[in-house]
């Protein structure tokens, strides 16, 4: 296994859904359940409307997916647009580039139209001028090779919106209407003929008079608008200038966010800041009906070709897949992106979900691995009310403590003066498997509470447990479990704060725990203070002035003996508890401070000159082990070391940091980013192209036959033996990709042959021809990384010794040298067969 | 402004009658109206909507369908079961046939207004031929039970659509059977409650269009029977419907106060199939809109609060231009209030009585927009119930106080008022003398001596005023040339030596009273006069017309004035032409003579001849922008209109003396609140 030459920086979840509409594949009414396509970040997601589980990842472009259509002549294929300037079409099922059109100047959105024939849409910035956008026809050529230019654009629209909603395709593309402001334009092609109109400019009552986006009637000549004083006008008779008409409905109280007509056209959806969904009957204003609680605001509705689904994005990246009879069908979540963060990055350690704020007053758990949400956990228990101006009660503060089997947090009403706090803690109810509050403690600090954090210590004592919290009240308290006095207390526990603690009135800042409990470190602006977490003295103090301290850990394991702080002013110092002296210190302007839990690094991500850098280091050695400059674009706002359920196999000493744990970083804009060292192709978990594989077989007598008997041979296997049963594990996903794969995109036979012939070979040749390579490696690892693989190595024996019993259970003495070749093999890499 | 001391007189408990029918004349500019009351309001559309006639109503005489027929002939019909037949010269009933079915609920012209159709409470429709001089019974058409509620003649004339509870038929003009019946509720059999078909429209095309009390429009095949399209435009009754002549649009009142139109738009472009579509709603009324009309180029609705909006279609107006202003009117354009400026009293005229007021009165003085207390609060002073059942044509004070007089339909009464002190007698004028009735408007001389009677065919009676209590008839002016037309404004010049006199043919006739003969006509206007007066000082002749123009005639040199010629030669501000409620009234200030006092419903306007007329850039109600000025930009900045807004609605505005004027306003809360409560909406956010 050879490692990639540098990590690269990827994308994996939480970006914004907000590119363009979702687009459904051509016919949901197949065998094949159909797929849904939504424009992600620089991607486009694949989801199944079987299971609402991501698929595939369409990645290729540089730049934000801006627009994505079917090529309406091909329903299997797919045009997305993107900023980078380049238009490419895909073979979504199976996630192949076609061919890419470079355009040049930035693409703001794509329509395809059946009725042009090798020709799309899109919005392009007028070249020149700011802040003016045209609509353009691209001629599509169709020579051979993969990288096209598309260099002849006809301006089609002058002076458009840039926002892909804002124009649409009238029926069977005999024209095109535009809104912009209070204009609405409209353009038949056959008779080259523009028409504008324009509501009065003067604001109402009911807000401003604002278009925001527009559909087309798909059979009829007929346009809908929807307003920013929520109002939805249906346009009518506009070829003629003089005698258009237009008819207006109204039940949103906000701006409309979205509208879209049933394929038929006698039904309209609209959707915006309630939540709901307007289904109106016939253009009526007295019949609609209504599908409420959607969750979060509707940013984009779509519906499918043959009418039975309709999907609506919303401002927090829900997907929701609705019934045509407005019945809800699915919700697709991945990670829900919220006002603001404040929670930070935290892992939960029993599901290792990233745990942070959700919907309002939520808590979302998101599962890294399938990029869904495993649950929701209702926080605040109010109901969330949407008004301008409201202030509302929201999540700050969360932690866990180490197993996973406390949470607390903490909420507060955003009001600058007096706020309103409230600390709960939870308790994972085994039975249940949720968080069951346990103690609710209102007003805890008298301002606002800055850091939480829990005593990471063996839960079996739970005398041991401890919180503590740090407020801007300039006092950290700590909070200790006791038993409950009361008899009809439902829980024999409850919590209460045990020590208040304060330095010369300093606002407390951070604290933190060292990895074995002993002391505690919070921060009083410039100073650091050291407890001893029994007796609740003051060890000792630290400070780098000037500026305060902005970060504070404890080293791990080797370097426990560390307290490493970051400052305002650019400073990041390392302090030896042994000798209360500085270390070292280096300037640099950090952000963020995150120790591994695992191992010893410390990842800590500065900002300067509008670009994030990442430095990993350990606080024993000043020199950093990893640096890694422009990590992106955005600000990174948090980091979290999520461990690895099983340590990754590293080749290059440069990335060993990785090898326990993943780091994940979250930008301003909550977009979700990791470090990788493997191609894009492999880090799709084999899993969900096993399952795309089954899904797309057919319900047949025939194979629910073939399947009952398969059944039967593999309880068969399982009696008889893992030997042969492992091979087929081991070979099952070489060859079933090799099987499943459309045979026009399979490569040569003379490349798949070895592969082919090797899956089926039995792996101990193997084992002898790498022999010489691996023990170089084994050599250069440390010995100190030995004892942390224990676990590993016991499994990898069981494997190894279930075909000796199998070979006549004789079991003899082994010679040294014998013993020597079998801890090469236990070293031994395996994990380039799952790679088949 | 601040050099007027003004009673602000809001006692008077007008609640003008709620509109219950509306009839356009086809391919005419004449809009007929029928109000709760019984009155009928003629409205001429092409001099600006003004209220050209009125016809007041009859308790016993309750119109619940009018049409035109046979060109210019109007035709009311009623719950008393007569049919009516207006004269429109002569502002009074022509004569009446009883349709021997009951009460009549509606009635429908056809085409060429020929014959009239009469749907009745037995539910039988009957015809009748409209003849000169009247009409005359034809025949009777297949009687089903259930009441007629609402008829339609098929273009052709050959099939009547009538509308009836739950149902709605076809009737053959010519074989008199019921061709169709069609239930109209099928949709809604599990709701046992009547669907009451308001009103019906029968389209060239076959279409028969109803709408009914279940809140929809709903369009049939007459032939099959079948429903084309159904459209609920509404959770309450719809109740009126009218068609616009080429077909193509369709208005619709409902009982939430809003109206609908529908259009007949094409599917796609270029193609021919059509549907109809609900395009704009608009929310002008508050209550029932009980009647409208579709004019070529206008939607017209009128409601229970008694009002009139009259809404152009803005794609059939050519330019902007007055005509393209949404006009409402509450109030008739004509005066119900007289004033005795010397007894500082006030006469309010309702449709069945009238009071009589004296304003309150103080001693103070105070700042400009200050509000004085008063030491005297106004009184009520006489209330005179007109017996029978006929209402109140006109009415006036004389301005000593001492005379009132009123006339109805077929009587007129001259009473003598009698104040002993704070206490009022009031006797009335035996043996007036027999006139031609009824009057249309009543005007006493400057010094009480006289009164003059407007009256029909242009002729004006002068009564003598005897004291103690008692007339002779002096004299009758008569028009040179004869017209049918009824006087309906009087001006008298305050030395008492002129009179002009404005007729329903919108000419002006002065006569000389000292010597009792007619002394010029003014050119005549293409547009009605909507007030008049004379100066007391220049005998100038001050003319309004509904076009918003000013015209200013002197009497004695039988010419326009000069400034009557500036005028018209520089035209008034475009913001004040495009006003849409006519001048009213028309007064002027003894001390200033230059200036002319007029007032519409809106405004209350100071005309100052002797300063430059304002050209279109400049801002016509600068009022308060010119207090904010330094005096000498003020001086820059002055024009001819001194207008101010800040009583309204005005009903009334006359000048007691040279500082003291009188306002009366009749807030439009007030008459809400007399109204019946609206239909119960929910409304978001509340």
């Amino acid at each position: 296994m050879v490692a990639p030459a540098s990590l690269r920086v990827v994308r994996c979840g939480g970006s914004a859904l907000h590119g363009a509409r979702a687009v459904f594949s051509c016919d949901s009414k197949q065998v094949v359940p159909g797929y849904l396509l939504c424009a992600s970040g620089d991607f486009v997601k694949l989801y199944s409307l079987a299971t609402g589980e991501p698929l595939r990842l369409l990645g290729g472009h540089a730049g934000l997916v801006t627009g994505i259509q079917l090529n309406p002549h091909n329903h299997m294929q797919l045009y997305s647009s993107s900023l980078d300037g380049s238009i490419k079409l895909w073979d979504y099922v199976d996630g192949i580039p076609i061919k890419t059109y470079t355009v040049g100047s930035k693409l703001l959105a794509l329509y395809a139209l059946a009725s042009s024939e090798d020709s799309v849409f899109a919005i392009i910035p007028k070249s020149g001028e700011r802040d003016t956008f045209q609509l353009v026809s691209v001629k599509l050529t169709k020579a051979a090779g993969q990288d096209l230019e598309a260099k002849e654009l006809s301006v089609v629209l002058d002076g458009v919106d840039a926002s892909p909603k804002r124009i649409a395709f009238g029926r069977e593309g005999e024209y095109v209407a535009s809104v912009k402001e209070v204009n609405l334009q409209v353009y038949f092609f056959k008779q080259k003929q523009l028409n504008r109109f324009s509501v009065s400019a003067t604001k109402t009552k009911g807000g401003s008079n604002h278009f925001t986006c527009i559909a087309c009637h798909p059979t009829e000549d007929c346009i809908a608008t929807g307003h920013a004083d929520g109002k939805i006008r249906l346009w009518r008779n506009f070829y003629h200038r003089k005698e258009y008409t237009f008819s207006t409905l109204h039940w949103h109280h906000d701006t409309v966010m979205d509208l879209a007509f049933s394929v038929e056209g006698t039904n309209l959806l609209s959707g915006g800041v309630e939540s709901v969904l307007v289904l109106w009957h016939s253009e009526s204003d007295c019949q609609k009906d209504f599908l409420p609680r959607l969750g979060s605001a509707i940013e984009y509705i779509s519906m499918s070709t043959d009418g039975t689904l309709c999907c609506t994005l919303h401002t927090d990246n829900r997907i929701t897949i609705i019934n045509s009879n407005l019945r809800f069908s699915k919700s697709i979540q991945g990670l829900i992106k919220s006002r603001d963060v404040k929670t930070g990055l935290v892992v939960d350690p029993r599901t290792k979900a990233l745990v942070l704020n959700g919907e309002p007053g939520h808590l979302q758990f998101y599962c890294l691995q399938s990029d869904q949400q495993l649950f929701s956990l209702d926080i605040v228990q109010r109901q969330y009310i949407h008004q301008a101006g409201l202030k509302q009660v929201d999540l700050v503060k969360v932690a866990f403590s180490a197993e996973g089997k406390w949470l607390a947090t903490v909420e507060e009403r955003e009001e600058v003066t007096d706020p309103e706090l409230q600390l709960k803690l939870w308790f994972f109810d085994e039975e249940t498997q949720s968080f069951k509050l346990n103690t609710r403690i209102n007003m805890p600090h008298e301002d606002h509470i800055t850091d939480m954090c829990f005593r990471d210590m063996d839960e079996l004592d739970d005398d041991s447990l401890m919180l503590v919290t740090a407020g801007r009240d300039r006092v950290f308290k700590v909070w200790m479990m006791v038993e409950d006095s009361d008899p009809e207390a439902q829980q024999s526990v409850s919590w209460s704060c045990d020590f208040v603690g304060s330095y010369h009135n300093y606002e407390a800042t951070n604290c933190c725990f060292s990895e074995d409990g002993s002391l505690l470190a919070v921060s009083f602006e410039e100073t650091v203070t050291v407890w001893d977490s029994v007796t609740w003295d003051l060890k000792c103090t630290f400070c780098h002035p000037p500026g305060k301290i902005r970060n504070i850990c404890f080293g791990r394991l080797t370097c426990s003996k560390y307290l490493i702080g970051a400052t305002d002013y650019g400073f990041l110092c390392c302090w030896n508890l042994l000798s209360c002296a500085l270390e070292w210190s280096a300037h640099l302007n950090i952000l963020i401070l995150q120790p591994d839990p695992l191992s010893e690094h410390i990842a800590a991500v500065s900002w300067l000159s509008k670009e994030s850098s990442l430095f990993v280091f350990k606080p024993n050695d000043p020199r950093p082990i990893y640096i890694q400059r422009n990590l992106c674009k955005e600000k990174i706002q948090l980091a979290a070391f999520v461990p690895r359920d099983e340590p990754e196999m590293i080749g290059s000493e440069k990335y060993l940091w990785l090898r326990k744990s993943q780091l994940f970083f979250l930008t301003d804009t909550q977009e979700l980013l990791t470090l990788s060292t493997k191609s894009l192709e492999e880090r799709l978990t084999p899993s969900s192209k096993q399952l795309a594989v089954e899904e797309s077989l057919l319900v047949t007598p025939f194979s629910l036959l073939l399947g009952k008997h398969r059944r039967q041979q593999s309880q068969d296997n399982i009696d008889l033996g893992n030997l042969i049963h492992n091979k087929h594990e081991q070979d099952s996903p070489a060859v079933k990709e090799l099987l499943h794969t459309p045979a026009h995109v399979l490569p040569s036979a003379s490349f798949l042959c070895p592969i082919f012939i090797n899956s089926l070979l039995i792996s101990k040749d193997n084992k002898s021809a790498e022999e010489v390579a691996d023990e170089v490696e084994m050599e250069s690892e440390k010995t100190e990384d030995d004892s942390d693989e224990e676990g590993d190595v016991t499994e990898m024996e069981q494997e190894d010794a279930s075909p000796m019993k199998l070979l006549g259970e004789i079991t003899y003495k082994l010679s040294k040298s014998q013993e020597k070749e079998l801890r090469k093999i236990r070293k031994m890499d395996y994990s380039w067969i799952s790679a088949l | 402004m601040g050099e007027f001391e003004v009673h602000r007189v809001r006692f008077f408990g007008l609640v003008p009658a709620g509109v219950r029918c509306l009839a356009c004349q086809p391919r005419g500019a004449r809009l007929a109206l029928a109000r709760t009351d019984g009155a009928v309001e003629i409205y001429n559309c092409s001099a600006n909507y003004f209220q050209e006639k009125v016809i007041p109503g009859h308790e016993a005489r309750s119109v619940e369908a009018l049409c035109w027929a046979a060109g210019e002939r109007l035709f009311g019909a009623g719950l008393s079961g007569d049919i009516t037949e207006y004269d429109l010269a002569g502002l009074r009933v022509a004569r009446s046939l009883p349709g021997s079915g009951g009460p009549i609920w509606s009635m429908a012209a056809n085409s060429s207004g020929t014959r009239l159709a009469v749907g009745c409470e037995d539910g039988s429709v009957k015809l009748f031929q409209v003849i000169p001089g009247g009409i005359q019974f034809e025949r009777n058409l297949d009687r089903r039970k259930g009441r007629i509620l609402c008829l339609s003649w098929h273009p052709s004339g050959t099939h009547i659509a009538a509308g009836s509870i739950d149902i709605f038929r076809v009737l053959d003009v010519s074989s008199g059977q019921t061709v169709q019946r069609v239930m109209v509720n099928y949709q809604v059999q599990k709701v046992k409650r009547e669907c009451v078909v308001w009103s019906i429209a029968f389209l060239s095309s076959g279409t028969v269009v109803t709408c009914d009390s279940f809140g929809r429009v709903q369009f049939w095949d007459w032939e099959r029977g079948t429903l084309l399209e159904s459209h609920t435009v509404s959770t309450s009754s719809v109740l009126s419907l009218a068609v616009s002549e080429k077909e193509d649009s369709i208005i619709v009142g409902t009982s939430t106060g809003a109206t609908y139109q529908f259009q007949l738009l094409p599917v796609k472009m270029g193609s021919l199939e059509k549907r109809w579509v609900r395009t704009k709603p608009f929310q002008h009324h508050t209550h029932d809109v009980r009647a409208v009309a579709h004019s070529s180029t206008a939607l017209i609705s009128g409601g229970l609060d008694a009002q009139l909006v009259i809404r152009p279609l803005m794609e059939k107006v050519q330019k902007k231009s007055y005509d393209a202003a949404l006009r409402k009117f509450t109030f008739p354009h004509r005066r119900l209030v007289s004033c005795a400026r010397k007894a500082r009293l006030l006469l309010f005229q309702f449709s069945q009585h009238l009071e009589l007021w004296r304003l309150g009165s103080t001693d103070e003085t105070g700042e400009d927009g200050e509000v004085l207390p008063l030491r005297r609060l106004p009184e009520h002073l006489v209330q005179l119930k007109s017996k029978g059942p006929e209402h109140i044509y006109c009415s006036c004070v004389s301005p000593c106080g001492s005379w009132v007089a009123y006339s109805t339909a077929s009587r007129f009464h001259l009473y003598r008022v009698q104040h002993k002190g704070d206490s009022v007698s009031i006797k009335k004028v035996p043996k007036v003398p027999k006139l031609l009735l009824p009057a249309y408007q009543l005007q006493f001389s400057a010094d009480s001596s006289s009164l003059f009677v407007a009256s029909a065919r242009g002729s004006v009676h002068v009564l003598q005023l005897l004291e103690p209590g008692g007339c002779k008839h002096l004299h009758t002016h008569r028009p040179p040339s004869e017209s049918p037309e009824a006087v309906y404004l009087l001006a008298v010049s305050a030395d008492g030596h002129w009179l002009a006199a404005a007729g329903g043919d919108w000419t002006i006739h002065v006569y000389n009273l000292k010597c009792s003969k007619h002394h010029c006509t003014v050119p005549t206007y293409s547009c009605a006069v909507t007030a008049l007066a004379i100066h007391p000082l220049t005998n100038n002749l001050v003319i309004a017309y509904s076009d918003q123009q000013l015209f200013e005639f002197s009497i004695p040199e039988k010419q326009y004035t000069a400034w009557s010629r500036t005028v018209q030669s520089c035209g008034l501000h475009t913001v004040w032409l495009e006003r849409d409620s006519p001048i009213t009234h028309i007064t002027f200030n003894p001390k200033n003579p230059s200036h002319i006092l007029l007032h519409d419903t809106y405004m209350f306007c100071v005309l100052d001849k002797s300063l430059p007329l304002p050209d279109n850039s400049a801002l016509l109600m600068n009022q308060s922008t010119l207090k904010q000025l330094p005096e000498t930009a003020r001086q820059r900045q002055l024009h001819a209109f001194k207008i101010c807004k800040k009583f309204q609605p005005l009903l009334f505005a006359d000048l007691l003396d040279e500082k003291c004027l009188v306002m009366v306003e009749r807030p439009i809360m007030d008459i809400k609140t007399q109204l019946p409560l609206p239909v119960q909406q929910k409304k978001f956010g509340t």
